[in-house]
């Protein structure tokens, strides 16, 4: 375990396999939440939150599925893991950083159910990621998420004011341009560093 | 095999069980207390979250009531019924006044010259932005490109026939959306119960004026000498009604030569009007002539 190998994880997460545009994961609120650029933030930064987070305790708890024996229970237990972990951050936040509540606000309890916080942690049970690479992969996860929400957002906005032909108006034009910006993010691909 | 299903549903079943605990403790240990006053208030307000009150929200906006920083007015929308339960739920007196809509103050782009077609990024700023906005040749006409109709939360204007936008009073909440969006500041405040309108707000004077837009306000004052009630006063080049004293007559409507004022007459009206005005100043000039005889021949 190097600085290096945690560059590349980190590297990985967010540009050649980012979430959104590489794994398809998270586009649910990739497109529900992306009309503004703060509002983007706003759920991009929670999503890096939570992913960590989720990282973390899903690694113990895989930890102890697995002694048990119950490693194909993983996805089942994650769900209950994750969804009353994002309740329980709530109720933290809101008692104790206000100030952080306010800002993730109404995005936090949206997370529940959203699949890349699910993914990163079947994911790290995939790639036999130690406790510290999970937790770099899954806030670096969340990063890369807030990169593709935060370019989409901006592109967005911009498409507001776009004179686009009657029947790509709205939604079509925009499920166009994620195409197109997943297609970009696939140069990322052949990004061999180490 | 079997206990290994029977295992699975233990496990399962106590980490649900531990997590639910958790939960029911921090929710104990976690407990925010809230005024119960808040919830009241909210549920009072518009629940739009239209923004209008200058608060992040409905929410932000009843933290704002309850801590003293807003009138309990400050959600227009709500309309006066609900200002009034706020201020019973704040223990305060209710206020009092007529219910505010907005209005658009231009009769229209179409009636006024274009100097080229603009086919730029359809909004009301931007066009502003071209060649100072003289795509349409008056600078205080209504473009028509809906900035506006983009910022209202609730159906309430809409770009008419003559390229105006055009406010539906019985949607309107008055929340101050489209005259914040408005790059030229036509849209007004007027009393919800009001119905005559300088529907132009050129501040340019006359000739200026006639040549920009055939249906406007070139401050000729045939209103203010036409109104009974001192209710209507040409300023800066445009008149301007004052309606706590304007009684909705419609004379200054009928009477200018511009049919700048809304409700705008028919012809037919017109010719009335016309008519009754040249028959009034006959028996006054008449009136006048046998006054003057009279003390002549005294």
């Amino acid at each position: 375990m190097t600085v290096t190998t945690l560059l590349a994880i980190s590297l990985g997460a967010i540009l050649t396999n980012n979430f959104i545009f590489a794994q398809f994961l998270g586009i649910c609120p990739f497109l529900g939440v992306s009309k503004k650029i703060d509002t983007a933030v706003g759920m991009g930064a929670a999503v890096t939150f939570v992913m960590g987070l989720a990282s973390a305790v899903c690694f113990g708890i895989n930890k102890i599925l697995v002694n048990a024996g119950l490693g194909y229970m993983q996805t089942v237990a994650f769900i209950l893991v994750i969804a009353s972990l994002v309740q329980f951050v709530e109720m933290f936040l809101k008692k104790f950083i206000p100030t952080l509540y306010t800002a993730l606000g109404v995005y936090l309890p949206l997370i529940t159910t959203n699949c890349a916080v699910l993914g990163v942690a079947l994911l790290n049970v995939q790639n036999n990621y130690n406790f510290i690479s999970s937790v770099v992969y899954g806030i670096t996860g969340g990063l890369g998420f807030l990169l593709a929400i935060f370019l989409f957002a901006a592109v967005r906005e911009q498409l507001e004011f776009a004179e686009t032909p009657k029947a790509f108006e709205g939604f079509p034009i925009a499920l166009i341009t994620a195409g197109l910006m997943a297609l970009a993010f696939m140069g990322f691909s052949g990004l061999h560093v180490w | 095999m079997d206990m290994n299903i029977v295992y699975a549903v233990i496990v399962l079943g106590v980490l649900a069980l531990v997590f639910g605990l958790i939960l029911a403790i921090a929710s104990k240990v976690f407990e925010v207390k809230v005024d119960p006053r808040l919830p009241e208030i909210q549920n009072c307000l518009a629940g739009a979250n239209c923004g209008g009150c200058g608060f992040p929200g409905c929410g932000g906006c009843a933290e704002a009531i309850l801590a003293g920083k807003a009138p309990v007015t400050a959600c227009a929308p709500a309309g006066p019924e609900n200002a009034a339960k706020i201020a019973a739920i704040m223990g305060m007196e209710a206020p009092s006044g007529e219910k505010m809509v907005a209005h658009v103050l231009c009769n229209g782009g179409n009636n006024a010259t274009k100097n080229f077609e603009y086919r730029g990024v359809k909004d009301c700023l931007a066009a502003t932005k071209v060649c100072g906005g003289d795509a349409v040749a008056c600078k205080y006409g209504c473009f028509g490109f809906g900035s506006c109709v983009a910022a209202c939360k609730f159906d309430a204007i809409h770009i008419g026939e003559n390229g105006a936008a055009v406010v539906d009073k019985e949607k309107c909440t008055n929340c101050g959306a489209c005259r914040e969006a408005c790059p030229r500041k036509l849209i007004v405040e007027v009393p919800y119960s009001k119905k005559v309108f300088v529907n132009c707000s050129n501040k340019d004077k006359g000739p200026a004026v006639t040549k920009v837009c055939a249906a406007s306000c070139i401050g000729c004052g045939m209103c203010e000498r036409t109104c009974k009630f001192d209710a209507i006063h040409v300023e800066n080049n445009v008149a301007v009604i004052d309606y706590d004293k304007c009684k909705g007559c419609t004379m200054c409507a009928k009477a200018c030569p511009r049919n700048a004022i809304e409700p705008i007459p028919t012809a037919e009206e017109k010719e009335k009007f016309k008519a009754a005005q040249k028959a009034a100043a006959e028996k006054k000039a008449a009136a006048a002539k046998a006054a003057a005889e009279a003390a002549k021949a005294e």
